[in-house]
């Protein structure tokens, strides 16, 4: 029974832990772009989508479309206003972009979550979810909305990885990962596949910050733990790698459903740092990183 | 060396130094109050510069070393009794042992994957102090029985020879021939190796250098506060405020990261009455610097000049 309920809960937050990482590790994988908004960026779209259907009144559908919305006009702007300049600028040493990307990304994140506390409050908002009512599976009794999220994920990352090996932008991307010169030569413009990318990102931030505010509710002092777990699921599973994104995803969803259930919810966190830590001792690229 | 005691930078720093260490003749404990949390936090913030403007090294958890420093001289003092200085000396060494077992590790991993490390240990520790909180005081604070003194002036004069003396010793360190290793090692480690640098041995002492005066300043800290809690000492946001200050005030410049914490704090205390915003406007500003003048407030005063 307990372990069912495990079972279930776990995979709904694994799976909405591997829909955020995705979009963080892609970004990284193509642009080498660590992007620290990424909480915000959740944050940001399950807040508009609360608003809109809560403040607005225009129903659950147009709520979550418009928090996706939300989302990738956010990341656009996280790309245009922080990150290209940073990338394009000829004060900043080359080595050194990567913590200035950091350190920008890391403010922008901060901007957005003051902004978002400034107009509607720190307190925890909960979407309304688009399917109501439990379910009994296997006697445990499960929001219909909990299923819901699984399946929306899980569909989501299909989708993704279509997109990424079936159609002509995904194989473009895929060669901008492995090897952007490469690309650049063959005469595709690095700057368009970059936004492909951040578009990609953006939805997916979306939709994994929609459903999140449906599943367990945010707030903006939700930024700072979102934009964390996403970096360790990342790093954990090699930065870059998408599929080692989503079993570390699903690693960690469980190892803190199994914490909270056994042992207390207080220590959730704890089992999840102390198995990074020792991963990063003994293998440091992470579960499937290449060096 | 010597040219430093001539240069203009020089002159100008005793100059400041000489007018801040007039300033409790003149001004209220308020502003008294708030320049010596600052200074204190200039500390912070120089010792992380040289981690990372020296040593290459992105460390996301300066609290981490903070902390450890912090909550060890508060609870020794709170458990034992003991006088407050040896309290503040043991925090300090123990923010050293923390920081060595931080790096040795980490140390092995570059760039995004030793800023992970560093910000788990902070997250690590933030668990640890809620967890433990029949001695740390959990997340409502451990309060310190003692204080170094309660005269707001003599507080105000020991934070800034503090800072004074951490500047003289950190800023002589960066510009003595470790500081020029670091610097290589940082830039490009396998050339640094190969001209027969020991690169881990230099970068294990900026850590441990780093460490001290962390450790340091946090305990004098928590002295001042007469309490120590996770949002003060601890708490990842306290991190990025050192990592915002050290970046804005010009990184490399060691002296610029106390101007860079210097200016955050008093830039926040007097945005304080735009109430929600002033977190986002000082973001804003720092995000504008980082963008428009990578070099921070010292480091575009200095190409300046080098220019003219």
């Amino acid at each position: 029974m307990r372990a069912f309920q495990i079972l279930i809960d776990g995979f709904a937050i694994s799976a909405l832990y591997a829909l955020g990482a995705t979009g963080f590790t892609l970004i990284f994988g193509v642009s080498g772009v660590l992007n620290l908004s990424h909480g915000a960026i959740m944050v940001a779209a399950a807040v508009a989508a609360w608003a809109a259907a809560s403040i607005l009144g225009v129903g659950t559908y147009a709520g979550a479309l418009i928090g996706v919305a939300v989302a990738l006009l956010t990341a656009f702007a996280t790309y245009f206003a922080v990150v290209k300049p940073i990338q394009d600028s000829r004060r900043i040493p080359n080595e050194e972009k990567e913590i200035f990307v950091l350190t920008g990304t890391l403010l922008w994140g901060i901007m957005i979550q003051e902004l978002i506390a400034y107009f509607f409050t720190n307190n925890a908002k909960t979407v309304l979810p688009i399917v109501e009512g439990v379910v009994e599976i296997l006697g445990v009794r499960t929001p219909k909305n909990e299923i819901f999220t699984a399946i929306v994920c899980c569909l989501v990352i299909a989708l993704l990885w279509l997109l990424v090996n079936r159609t002509r932008t995904g194989k473009a991307v895929l060669a901008a990962s492995m090897n952007p010169r490469g690309v650049t030569l063959l005469g595709l413009e690095l700057t368009n596949i970059y936004i492909v990318v951040w578009a990609i990102y953006g939805i997916l931030a979306g939709i994994a910050g929609v459903l999140l505010g449906m599943f367990l509710g945010v707030s903006s002092y939700s930024v700072g733990p979102l934009t964390a777990s996403a970096f360790s699921i990342v790093v954990l599973g090699g930065l870059g790698s998408v599929s080692g994104s989503l079993i570390a995803a699903f690693v960690v969803g469980y190892l803190e459903t199994l914490t909270a259930y056994l042992v207390s919810p207080a220590y959730r966190t704890i089992p999840a740092l102390l198995l990074l830590v020792f991963v990063m001792y003994i293998r440091p690229q992470g579960l499937l990183g290449r060096r | 060396m010597s040219t430093f005691f001539t240069s203009r930078l020089f002159f100008v720093s005793l100059a400041l130094v000489i007018i801040a260490a007039t300033l409790p003749l003149y001004v209220s404990g308020y502003v008294l109050g708030l320049l010596t949390v600052a200074f204190y936090f200039g500390v912070f913030a120089m010792a992380w510069d040289l981690l990372f403007g020296f040593a290459g090294e992105v460390n996301f958890g300066p609290t981490f070393l903070i902390g450890v420093g912090a909550y060890t001289a508060g609870i020794l003092n709170n458990q034992f009794g003991w006088s407050v200085y040896l309290c503040i000396l043991l925090g300090a060494l123990a923010s050293v042992i923390a920081g060595l077992v931080l790096a040795l590790p980490a140390l092995r991993v570059r760039g995004p994957y030793f800023g992970l490390t560093t910000l788990v240990a902070v997250l690590m520790l933030q668990n640890f102090i809620v967890v433990f909180a029949d001695l740390t005081g959990g997340e409502i604070g451990l309060t310190i029985p003692d204080v170094i003194t309660i005269n707001a002036g003599a507080n105000y004069w020991i934070a800034l020879g503090f800072m004074t003396i951490s500047a003289a010793i950190l800023y002589g360190l960066s510009q003595s021939p470790i500081g020029l290793v670091l610097q290589a090692s940082g830039q490009d480690p396998v050339q640094a190796g190969a001209l027969g640098f020991n690169i881990v041995k230099h970068k294990l002492a900026a850590f441990v250098v780093s460490a001290f005066f962390s450790g340091l300043s946090g305990g004098l800290l928590v002295f001042y506060f007469g309490t120590a809690s996770v949002g003060t000492v601890v708490d990842v946001a306290v991190g990025v405020n050192v990592i915002v200050s050290a970046v804005l005030g010009g990184r490399r410049t060691v002296l610029g990261a106390a101007l860079g914490a210097i200016f955050l704090i008093v830039a926040g205390e007097f945005l304080r009455p735009t109430g929600e915003l002033a977190t986002f406007i000082v973001s804003a500003v720092a995000l504008l610097v980082v963008l428009f003048f990578p070099g921070g407030f010292l480091g575009a005063a200095l190409s300046r000049e080098a220019r003219s």
